[in-house]
């Protein structure tokens, strides 16, 4: 199929940017949206043009890497992420809008990549269990409930791509920040730092300039690994019960 | 805004959430008091001599313990303070949203929002400006339209006559405003409050928001259509 | 050991050096009790001495990140790199079926023994029982830590830990995170990376890529890397440099690596004296999801566990293989693994699971789209499955692989069979270590998938993960500590041996944008790639691999003459970093090559047609090949140095693998 491609272009973070059309021909329904950028590349490369950069790597969609607002929509319009996203999901002859994910706290590094480096600075906040190697108790010491097991692992499921925040008209992380703090509240090896926890993240958050959360819900429909919304509710009484213990 | 720093001693009380949960509390007043409101006004389907006891009986309400009106006071300076509050939040979250993105997209679909969270912002502005209106209106009575009779009852009936057509107007868009900002509001007070960790209870939720959206704007609409029809004079 | 330059199939190419043997490993004790003595006696730092100490870490998958983690709770000044926007995305994510520990749970008769006999079985005799043995022994802690970091592992109802069978073995010793424990484990590392980095003991340079080791004197004394972004070449030196970066499985182009997986860290390592051991003992994954067309980029793997359910077969007759597979009656379906291997069935190892459906579509019974004239796929069918345990519990156990596969293929596998492929997933091969797991550059340490330690010739379902978490958790904190201890000499800046480095790096970045040739550096990679499958892939025959090396050795010289790469230096420029990645391909393909060559006879993953059983089974020659060929760089023009590191078998006796 034929496409038009309308494609952010910046040189670096400094540089201006602007949207550049290109015409592509030759694009199969059976590639992913990351193979016809390829294709496009190739193209390009042909031309003697700049390729178009852009965030990629396991391509099995678990590593987090690729990104891309397409028409409007973090990852496209199915509920994945881009490099599982394929062709067949558009038409012959359609225009298709890819930008970089937009928020002041993920700087565009170049085209289509940004700087997500906030996301580990909220790790880094306290998104952890203080667990120095070598002093784990027996692992089968600690039963841990089957449905606190099972949600705790729903959530850890995120990959950290920043669709959320991509998506959110608040440029809010909180579906991030949230599925991290229910993982690790859900279980009981997350308990004795459970308090101190949210407050340190939620305070990164902020600092990083992300926006707050008014639970639109564009998060979670945005979200390659459907984390709920139930992360951000339980975020905020984790934050409430902190604000009780005077955190 | 983003600076790979990593900020320490961060406080619960300092934080995006903490204006989330003012937001949310201060909205429970509001939905407290526009229930009891609501209910007061329905007086006026009891009849003239009903609705301005009624009137009357909330400006002697715990009298001797109070002072004359000191109830009507109380409520004033807590819907003072609730208004502060919730618009303080507001304002702030609604500046740090668009620092937080100030290169916007060329194409953005929004997927899940409904059109109540859209409106969410102005909606809320809309009845600020509104409320503002109807204190002028029917409470210092600045804005007249009416010859301003000394029965509340007939303050609210002449108000409403087809020949002023645009005040019923401006109060029944005004509850369309108010069950937008109810439908999400309620709901969000719900999820900022921490009471919908899994899907019933999000569920419950948004059915608790519809419905408290509906009963309050429909009980407050159901005062000016009855009387723009005639059904009550 | 016999090889000699005269009678090696790869005479001519390669010359012999002198045998070399791991020098750490306590002699004299029982095998289990290595390990014990060998940290008995290692030598340690104190304390107040460590936060002055400077690693270097490059890579931050499951074996840099515990590295980094651990060293970093030591008190090390750890310095990690990774060529990924954050640390969390290493490829170690990916993998997707479980993690192995000998904890028997399941009361199944499972021991560390037991679990050190599946590897080195299971690896076809041609891994070190001293490092394979280790690994059983600290799988166990692995498990423990994970759980205290807050991994989700799947659990049973009454709360503790669930385990699965997997991949070829008769106990249930996998732990596994539904078809994500890859993630799960990483994200533990990594959060515990984080948390060192919030302490101060560990700093991390995301988008930088490692080009170059600094050796003075046969020691490693730090890297020149790239800032991927602003293009500025750094120097870090430190005490000691931790290579953790994965396998090379790109060089087949298509694989299931990750699209950024490269060799070029630890080819430059080789290229300034490291060994590199065994580099033709890849793993060819017999799951994967068949190439679709011209365009692919990469391959998906699902994971093994599928074959615990799943029924592997092929249609009978050739003129079936077009069909709608579920019109092809019960009898015309050959369940060709349940009929040669009654035993073990759809269980057999990666390595005999992969070459028969290569064998099954070679016949021209394959299935699924012609990609150049073939049908290439094999059907795994859960019809049975669903029929015995219901769709519900399939869907419980393999849902998000059956999503996955209908996500790439737009086919729904509850309804029709899925086709799968091999692919090139996991390479045994790596940088020669002693069992400290240092190099024999000294100071230059190598960990998980990096190393050729652990795995032999083939590597069991669910041992990946273990090997990268026990060496980073376990393994590594004690040995470089034992290399610490003695304070490694510093070099500055102004040596010539940066200096050195520094200019080689400018050079060959100057030298791509210069070129200005025509082929992009992409149509370099698929070409190398289709090269190394046809000839370095599932069976290696010595006419191919011949074949093979002059194919590789014409390509590369074309390349550096007429590369075209766009851009500059001082910016992201994802086509110079590629060009650099397939460089270094080409000339660990052609060592590749040669090592397949010499090794004539067929163990684990390495098949050459000309040592076969009768019946068509692979023929492993221990009177020949017993050794690890670890090969020196021979220069730019010079030919390859082998040296061999004898294998004995005290523990386990050495006999032929059989699955029948």
């Amino acid at each position: 199929m034929k496409l038009t491609l309308n494609i952010w272009r910046q040189a670096n973070q400094q540089a201006q940017g602007a949207m550049r059309t290109y015409e592509l021909d030759g694009v199969s329904e059976d590639m992913s949206f990351l193979e016809m950028l390829d294709h496009l590349n190739e193209q390009l490369n042909e031309k003697g043009e700049d390729p178009v950069a852009f965030d990629h790597d396991c391509r099995e969609g678990i590593c987090g890497m690729c990104s891309l607002m397409i028409n409007g929509q973090a990852h496209g319009p199915e509920v994945t992420t881009t490099c599982q996203l394929h062709m067949r999901s558009f038409k012959d002859g359609d225009t298709i809008t890819i930008e970089p994910w937009r928020a002041d706290p993920f700087p565009v590094l170049k085209d289509l990549v940004v700087d997500r480096s906030a996301f580990d600075r909220i790790i880094q906040s306290g998104g952890y269990i203080s667990v120095n190697t070598g002093s784990a108790p027996e692992a089968n010491n600690l039963p841990v409930a089957k449905e606190k097991a099972d949600r705790a692992f729903d959530v850890a499921t995120c990959i950290g791509c920043g669709a959320c925040v991509a998506a959110c008209p608040n440029g809010s992380a909180s579906l991030f920040l949230g599925a991290k703090i229910t993982h690790l509240g859900e279980l009981p090896q997350g308990q004795p730092e459970r308090w101190t926890r949210v407050v340190d993240m939620v305070a990164q958050h902020d600092h990083e300039g992300f926006g707050g959360c008014t639970n639109i819900g564009e998060c979670t429909a945005a979200c390659p690994k459907e984390i709920p919304l139930d992360v951000i509710s339980q975020l905020n009484k984790d934050l409430r019960t902190a604000m009780r213990h005077g955190l | 805004m983003a600076t790979p720093t990593l900020i320490k001693g961060g406080r619960s009380t300092r934080s995006t959430i903490a204006l989330k949960l003012l937001m949310a509390v201060t909205g429970l007043v509001f939905i407290g008091y526009v229930l009891l409101h609501m209910y007061g006004n329905l007086k006026v389907f009891a009849g003239q001599d009903a609705f301005d006891t009624y009137a009357h009986h909330l400006r002697t309400f715990g009298e001797p313990m109070l002072p004359h009106k000191g109830l009507l006071w109380i409520i004033r300076v807590v819907l003072l303070l609730s208004i502060i509050g919730h618009a303080y939040a507001a304002f702030t979250l609604w500046a740090r949203a668009n620092s937080a993105r100030t290169s916007k997209y060329v194409v953005k679909k929004a997927v899940a929002a409904t059109l109540s969270s859209k409106m969410m912002r102005w909606g809320g502005v809309a009845l600020l400006l509104f409320v503002v209106f109807h204190l002028l209106h029917l409470t210092t009575h600045t804005i007249n339209v009416n010859g301003d009779p000394e029965s509340p009852y007939d303050r609210v009936v002449s108000s409403f006559q087809p020949e002023q057509w645009w005040v019923a107007a401006i109060y029944l868009l005004a509850m369309v405003a108010l069950a937008m900002h109810l439908r999400h509001g309620v709901w969000s007070a719900c999820q900022t409050l921490g009471l919908t960790n899994n899907a019933r209870s999000r569920m419950r939720a948004n059915s608790v928001a519809v419905f408290v959206a509906v009963l309050v704007a429909g009980g407050f609409a159901l005062v000016p259509l009855s009387i723009l029809f005639g059904i009550v004079d | 050991m016999t090889t000699n330059t005269n009678t090696s199939d790869a005479a001519g190419f390669f010359t012999l050096g002198d045998p070399i043997a791991d020098t750490k490993a306590p002699t004299g004790v029982p095998v289990p009790q290595i390990w014990e003595e060998r940290k008995a006696h290692a030598k340690l730092v104190n304390p107040a001495n460590r936060r002055k100490i400077k690693v270097i870490l490059v890579g931050t998958g499951l074996a840099g990140a515990s590295a980094g983690a651990t060293l970093g709770e030591a008190g090390y000044h750890v310095e990690s790199f990774c060529y990924q926007d954050s640390p969390r995305r290493a490829h170690s994510i990916a993998a997707q079926g479980g993690i192995n520990a000998a904890k028997n749970y399941r009361n199944d008769g499972d021991s560390v023994y037991r679990l050190f006999y599946d590897t080195v079985k299971g690896g076809d005799f041609r891994s070190r029982e001293s490092n394979s043995y280790r690994l059983a022994e600290v799988s166990a802690n692995i498990i423990d830590q994970c759980v205290a970091q807050g991994v989700p592992f799947a659990r049973e109802y009454g709360g503790l830990l669930d385990n699965r069978s997997f991949g070829g073995v008769q106990v249930s010793r996998t732990f596994y995170a539904r078809g994500q424990t890859g993630q799960q484990l990483l994200i533990g590392a990594y959060q515990a990376l984080e948390r060192q980095v919030a302490a101060g003991n560990v700093n991390t340079h995301t988008r930088h890529e490692m080009l170059e080791l600094i050796v003075v004197d046969g020691v490693a004394k730090g890297i020149i890397v790239r800032d991927m972004v602003s293009g500025e070449i750094e120097t870090h030196l430190g005490d000691a440099v931790v290579l953790a970066t994965g396998g090379y499985g790109n060089v087949y182009f298509l694989s299931t690596n990750a699209m950024g997986c490269n060799v070029t860290a630890a080819w430059r390592a080789h290229r300034k004296g490291a060994y590199m051991g065994n580099p033709c003992y890849t793993q060819i994954h017999p799951t994967c999801i068949p190439v679709s067309g011209e365009n692919q980029s990469k391959l998906t793997l699902m994971s093994e566990s599928l074959r615990n359910d799943g029924r592997i077969w092929v249609p009978k007759k050739k003129e079936d293989c077009g069909k709608d597979p579920r019109e092809i009656p019960e009898e015309d379906r050959d369940y060709y693994l349940e009929r040669i291997y009654p035993a073990f069935g759809n269980l057999v190892p990666r390595d005999i699971a992969s070459r028969q459906a290569k064998y099954m579509c070679d016949d021209g019974r394959g299935v699924g789209p012609e990609v150049d004239g073939v049908r290439r796929g094999v059907y795994l069918d859960f019809a049975d499955a669903i029929a015995r345990m219901g769709r519900d519990a399939v869907e419980k156990k393999y849902g998000n692989l059956f999503d996955m596969y209908k996500q790439i293929t737009a086919e729904n596998p509850y309804e029709v069979p899925m086709r799968v492929y091999p692919a090139v997933h996991y390479v045994m091969g790596g940088l020669w270590v002693d069992y400290d797991l240092e190099s024999n550059v000294k100071g230059l340490f190598v960990a998980g998938e990096a190393n050729f330690s652990d795995q032999g010739a083939n590597r069991l379902g669910a041992s990946a993960l273990m090997q990268g978490l026990a060496d980073g958790y376990f393994v590594l904190p004690y040995t470089i500590a034992n290399y610490l201890a003695d304070a490694p000499e510093r070099i500055d800046e102004s040596h010539p041996a940066v200096v050195e480095a520094q200019n080689a790096v400018q050079e060959r970045i100057n030298h791509f944008l210069t070129v200005g040739g025509t082929r992009s550096v992409d149509s370099y990679h698929k070409e190398l790639g289709h090269i190394m499958w046809e000839y370095c892939g599932m069976e290696r025959t010595k006419e191919g691999l011949t074949k093979a090396i002059g194919l590789i050795r014409e390509l590369k010289a074309d390349f550096w003459k007429n590369v075209k790469v766009l851009g500059t230096a001082d910016s992201l420029n994802q086509s110079l970093e590629k060009a650099g990645r397939v460089a270094d391909f080409f000339e660990l393909g052609e060592l590749m090559c040669i090592d397949a060559l010499n090794r004539r006879e067929s163990a684990g993953g390495h098949f050459r047609a000309e040592s076969q059983t009768p019946d068509g089974e692979a023929e492993r020659i221990d009177s020949e090949f017993a050794y690890v060929a670890a090969w020196e760089w021979g220069g730019e023009d010079g030919s390859p140095v082998l040296h061999q590191e004898a294998l004995s078998y005290e523990a386990i006796e050495m006999k032929a693998r059989s699955y029948k």
